[in-house]
């Protein structure tokens, strides 16, 4: 199957590209069959810390339940944006809109640590992340069902201190999936995870997308995770996407695939060109 | 620090039926051999009475009801003391957590006030209160504001910001953050503030009724020595130890019950 590989192409004429692409049906036959996402557009986005200018202008627009994974050099900057995205942080100079009336359980941040409160149990620490709605009658209905997504059903009583690091992890995405969000932020989640258990959170954070339908963005130092999950991925170099990839292969995708290799491959050798560059 | 000290050993280094047991041992035998000493006149009763001795002006005393009186006086005052200075304290260290402003305003005044040893003010309280009861009460409760006030503010400091970061990204209000992640986030070294805060509380209060009271168990030690009742004066400073002891078990259990969730507290 072929991929398609740009550079810096507008992201409009990327998008009618993919359209005409032979296996664009293929392609949306693989998202979610009922997209509850929301579209993203970011306008010529700006943010400095002082002196350092992180970012440079950010133009950028995801489609409703798109699948993005933002890669790039550490320190330039995937944090931020994704902090500006969820409104952690304030941006200096441009615009992001988030489409329709967003409520603040529409959206959704998963960090590299769980951050799950120790002193409370599983099931409440799920709870948490219903946000005005924790005191309702069927939180803990809701909790459950966000815990059996993610496979923890059993672990409902117990604190997260006996839980192993993918277990806590898990438990961190059951609480960002219990509010139904619409658009699901990852900072590197998966980064202090053992290889096999990145693996099976990378097929579970798949098949909850898939699921869910919500949009996902996905910072990662892992290009092969970036390629293995995302419908595209965006290079940031300088504060600025300097290339923006979209992976066609169909879903479930084979691990270690040429085809996954190859992109795998070009995405590196930007990173490192960029790299021998400074 | 006491979450470290607490952490038990494997279940294979127990003997599980001594388990309880285990830790009076010393004591009795050390009541054993001074018994032994006592009645083989090795150790003069006139310089330390036979546990025996011990016991019986115990038993006397308990019958005239004077002990009870005093221990209850003693008890009453190291309360009350604790609870207010406690509490001053606690109130302290969460406004001086919890507010910039506050912060700046009194932290500076009240570290310089630490430095000055509290029992360094007992003849400026004697003249200010008398040997009143106000007088006892104002000394226990400064010298357990400090450890209170000090650790309530360090616990509150060292909440992980990632964890308050997470409350407020999923929408917790001021309130809910507080009773949901800070407070449960300082406790730990809450406790560790009550625990120092006790033995200053008795440590204190033996040195004021020692010098001004005219009941509790520090006068009635007082007394027994004007009129050399030596197995009196054991007898007090063995009930002080008790307290002491009943006290921190007492701190102990609560910090068992509210930090189960703490992994020094698990058992497995
Ligand atoms: N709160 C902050 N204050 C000052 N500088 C910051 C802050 N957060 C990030 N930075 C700086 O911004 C740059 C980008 O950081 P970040 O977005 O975390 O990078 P990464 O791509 O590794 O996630 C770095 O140089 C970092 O030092
Ligand atoms: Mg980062």
């Amino acid at each position: 199957m072929q991929t398609a590989l740009r550079t810096s192409l507008p992201e409009t004429e990327l998008a009618s590209r993919a359209n005409f692409a032979p296996h664009a049906r293929v392609l949306r036959e693989e998202r979610p069959a009922q997209t509850s996402g929301l579209p993203l557009s970011i306008r010529a986005l700006r943010k400095s810390y002082g002196d350092n200018e992180v970012l440079r202008g950010i133009d950028l627009h995801i489609p409703a339940g798109q699948f993005v994974a933002i890669v790039g050099k550490s320190g330039c900057g995937k944090s931020t944006l994704l902090r500006l995205i969820a409104g952690l942080e304030k941006f200096d100079a441009g615009s992001i809109s988030l489409g329709d009336a967003v409520k603040p359980e529409d959206i959704r941040v998963m960090f590299q640590e769980p951050r799950l409160l120790p002193w409370a149990r599983v099931l409440s620490n799920v709870e948490v992340g219903l946000g005005r709605d924790r005191s309702s009658s069927d939180a803990h209905t809701r909790a459950e069902k966000a815990l059996t997504e993610v496979g923890l059903t059993d672990k409902r009583d117990q604190w997260p201190s006996v839980l192993s690091g993918g277990q806590k992890q898990r438990v961190a995405l059951a609480r960002a999936l219990v509010s139904r969000p619409r658009v699901l932020a990852f900072d590197e989640p998966l980064g202090a995870l053992d290889a096999l258990t990145r693996i099976s959170m990378q097929r579970l954070l798949e098949r909850v997308w898939r699921d869910q339908g919500f949009t996902a963005i996905l910072v990662t130092h892992d290009v092969a995770e970036a390629v293995a999950l995302a419908d595209r991925v965006l290079v940031i170099e300088e504060g600025r996407i300097a290339h923006d990839v979209v992976v066609n292969t169909a879903r479930p995708r084979e691990r270690g695939s040429a085809e996954l290799a190859g992109l795998e491959g070009s995405i590196l050798s930007h990173l490192l060109s960029a790299d021998d560059r400074t | 620090m006491s979450l470290i000290d607490s952490v038990s050993f494997p279940r294979s280094f127990r003997l599980p039926r001594l388990d309880g047991l285990i830790q009076w041992i010393v004591p009795l035998a050390i009541i054993a051999i001074w018994q032994v000493a006592s009645v083989t006149g090795f150790v003069p009763t006139r310089v330390l009475p036979a546990p025996s001795d011990v016991m019986l002006a115990g038993w006397k005393l308990l019958l005239s009801g004077e002990l009870v009186r005093n221990i209850w006086v003693s008890f009453w005052r190291a309360s009350i003391g604790f609870l207010i200075g406690g509490s001053i304290g606690f109130a302290f260290g969460l406004a001086n957590g919890l507010s910039q402003l506050s912060s700046k305003l009194t932290d500076t005044t009240l570290q310089m006030v630490r430095n000055v040893p509290h029992l360094a003010l007992i003849p400026l309280v004697i003249l200010w209160f008398g040997i009143d009861e106000s007088a006892k009460l104002f000394l226990v409760a400064l010298g357990v504001f400090f450890p209170i006030y000090l650790n309530t503010l360090h616990g509150i400091r060292t909440v992980d910001p990632q964890l308050i970061e997470m409350g407020r990204i999923y929408g917790m209000s001021d309130g809910e953050l507080f009773r949901r992640v800070i407070f449960p986030g300082a406790l730990p070294s809450i406790f560790v503030g009550i625990r120092f805060a006790l033995g200053i509380m008795w440590l204190t209060l033996i040195v004021a009724e020692t010098i001004a009271a005219s009941s509790g168990l520090g006068y009635m030690a007082m007394q027994a020595r004007e009129f050399m009742l030596i197995d009196v004066v054991v007898l007090s400073i063995l009930i002080y130890a008790l307290l002491g002891k009943l006290a921190d078990s007492a701190s102990r259990v609560l910090e068992r019950l509210m930090l189960s969730w703490h992994p020094a507290f698990q058992k497995r």
